[in-house]
């Protein structure tokens, strides 16, 4: 079932939470909304839900209108950032409550939460409370308590927000295999854009009540649309500077850039990811800088330097792998040289050039 | 052996600094001792003694008597019969109104809501004489609706309707009061979850809100029902005191009491001595509850910390 979003507004009090939002989710894709807080996407996710109403605009399920629909007759699975289980009732009566409060008879409810149980991987927990249990444990189970109503959608808000770093890899990395298994449409909202990244088949980045960028994954972590959304992807150096006849002067960086031949100069500014600068031991090609090594943490998977170059006081993040880090033998204090292989520059107001 | 040279400074440490943490939290022995009798004797004074007095005097020749001074007139065993109709009318409104505040105030976002909070509260800032005359301001027959019920051939003041009334406003803030921390630090997730899960809002308030809110509603109820039956002075006002009509446990005391005789006197101990028993229940039956409200509050807030 294909989920899809027109024009939504949403305005509460003077905050305007959503402004003209459209987006469609393909049937049986997984979607993940990802923003800072305030960008809207909870918001956007509870109407999507019937949870509550827009303003303007329309929510429909394949070709149905399901806008001014309840929750009840939207038939969607909802899981709330803190699970919201229900506290005095067992493991087992809050995947049921879905199908008691729809009087459906003993045995079936008995059956279906036998299954959903083994599902989650959580057969043994049936007559626990979910003061009991793990937050992974919790998790799982409001998982399979949405999924007892049979829904034609799955929506998940912050799944993972509530949990230890080791627990969400592992649920992530579960979840994203219970979709393909069970192939409901899905949407989650998130702000980790590495969980967004490693779950979803499409990301749409959003900001403040708009909608930045959306695609696959790859496209969006590869063209960023915006600053925002460069900037909102991970660690980046900002350059700020001109461009003008075929060269970008980024103070401390000066490059060619034939995307703009024109005379006339104008503002820019130039992102570049920590691991697209290179570190070497002498000056090499005309755009390398002169820095100073100021800090070295080679714990994780790769070494992530910090320089800092006197000339133009700025201070830049530098990953480095780890037998480049080794072959270096950088330590604090040493004069380096650093260069980038790729700059994405960005004038207000014109889309993106690449180099 | 390395680690003892080590620890042992530390350790040192460690009791040098809770003693002087116990010294500054103490004063002199004679202060403490002071003040410690000082309460016992109030308590003594003011409390305990009146408290066991009133059982003294209502069996003080034997149970049978005391059964008999009870019993004996009808006019006493209308008094308790009015009670026991009263409260439970009473605490069955304020639980309705009770629920209905604090829903709408903790659920609901909207003007006036902290105003609303505090007015739950004014019964308890008025004396209850006061409260009386407000009612017989409004029914009595110089008030406004007076004439109207008069015509009308309803009687409100002097009668049932007028007692219960009253006694509603008196106790009209404990179940609203002991709901709204409780409603509030549940929060509405779960609610909404039931929503998100199909339920109607019936569904919604019987399987999910009541019980998670059951041991303080029953707070407040105990709470609830004994000032209800304990209620003199409004009562008092609009009542008429009319003997074997409009009389409750606690006027029907004061009349006793005031009767002359030793019988009528006896009479009002026992009774008194009733109404103090209920009074007593109800201090244990609020010790166990505020231990399970604040089981629940403890474990609400435990979810919420390791979310």
């Amino acid at each position: 079932m294909s989920i899809v979003v027109k024009n939504l507004s949403k305005q509460f009090g003077s905050f305007k939470a959503l402004d003209d939002v459209s987006l469609e989710a393909q049937s049986g894709s997984l979607l993940a909304l990802l923003g800072p807080s305030g960008s809207g996407k909870t918001t956007l996710l509870r109407i999507i839900a019937g949870l509550e109403s827009a303003d303007r605009g329309s929510v429909l399920y394949e070709a149905e209108d399901v806008t001014h629909q309840s929750p009840k007759d939207r038939q969607v699975g909802f899981v709330f950032q803190h699970y919201a289980l229900f506290r005095h009732m067992s493991v087992f009566e809050n995947v049921a409550f879905g199908m008691r409060v729809r009087n459906r008879p003993g045995a079936e409810i008995k059956q279906r939460v036998q299954e959903l149980l083994h599902l989650v991987r959580l057969e043994g927990l049936a007559q626990r409370y979910p003061s009991q249990l793990s937050g992974g444990q919790r998790q799982r189970v409001a998982l399979a308590r949405a999924l007892a109503v049979q829904p034609r959608i799955l929506l998940l808000d912050e799944p993972f927000g509530a949990l230890d770093a080791k627990v969400r890899q592992e649920l992530r990395q579960w979840l994203r295999q219970l979709h393909d298994e069970i192939h409901l449409t899905t949407i989650f909202v998130t702000h980790d854009q590495e969980e967004a990244f490693e779950v979803a088949d499409r990301v749409v980045v959003m900001r403040g009540g708009h909608i930045e960028q959306s695609g696959s994954p790859q496209e969006v972590f590869d063209h960023p649309a915006t600053p925002f959304v460069m900037d909102f992807l991970g660690n980046v150096n900002v350059f700020h500077g001109r461009v003008e006849n075929g060269m970008a002067m980024l103070g401390a960086l000066n490059i060619a850039y034939p995307e703009y031949p024109h005379a006339e100069s104008r503002d820019a500014t130039a992102y570049v990811r920590p691991h697209e600068l290179d570190i070497e031991r002498f000056p090499f090609g005309t755009s390398s800088l002169e820095v100073r090594v100021t800090q070295v943490n080679p714990a994780g998977s790769v070494a992530k330097i910090r320089v800092f170059s006197e000339q133009f006081g700025l201070a830049l993040n530098v990953d480095l792998n780890l037998e480049r880090y080794i072959e270096l033998q950088l330590k604090p204090g040493d004069q380096v040289y650093v260069s980038a292989r790729r700059v994405r520059v960005f004038m207000p107001n014109a889309p993106e050039y690449s180099i | 052996m390395h680690s003892v040279p080590k620890h042992l400074p530390n350790a040192a440490a460690a009791s040098t600094g809770t003693l002087r943490g116990r010294a500054a939290q103490q004063d002199p022995w004679w202060i403490r001792w002071g003040l410690i009798s000082c309460s016992i004797a109030v308590l003594l004074v003011l409390v305990i003694l009146p408290v066991a007095n009133v059982f003294y005097h209502a069996f003080s020749h034997g149970p049978v008597v005391y059964w008999q001074n009870l019993t004996a007139d009808a006019e006493t065993w209308n008094a308790i019969r009015l009670t026991l109709l009263v409260a439970p009318v009473s605490v069955a409104l304020n639980v309705i109104f009770g629920v209905a505040a604090a829903w709408a105030i903790t659920r609901f976002r909207f003007p006036g809501r902290t105003l609303l909070t505090t007015i739950i509260d004014l019964p308890f800032a008025i004396s209850p004489v006061v409260a009386g005359l407000m009612f017989v301001l409004l029914f009595g027959a110089k008030g406004y609706f007076g004439p109207w019920l008069q015509a009308n051939h309803l009687q409100v003041l002097n009668a049932f309707p007028a007692i219960v009334m009253v006694t509603t406003f008196v106790t009209l803030p404990f179940v609203a009061r002991e709901l709204i921390p409780v409603m509030e630090a549940i929060g509405a997730d779960e609610e909404i979850a039931a929503i998100s899960l199909g339920a109607n809002g019936w569904q919604m308030f019987w399987r999910i809100t009541v019980p998670n809110i059951k041991w303080g509603l029953l707070y407040g109820v105990i709470l609830c029902n004994a000032r209800a039956m304990g209620e003199f002075g409004a009562v008092y006002v609009v009542s008429g005191r009319i003997i074997g009509k409009t009389e409750t446990m606690p006027i029907r005391v004061g009349t006793l009491f005031e009767g002359g005789t030793s019988a009528t006197y006896a009479s009002s101990f026992a009774l008194a001595s009733v109404l103090t028993m209920l009074a007593l229940v109800t201090l244990f039956i609020k010790i166990a509850l505020e231990r399970k409200t604040a089981a629940d509050l403890k474990e609400a807030a435990s979810i919420q910390q390791t979310e």
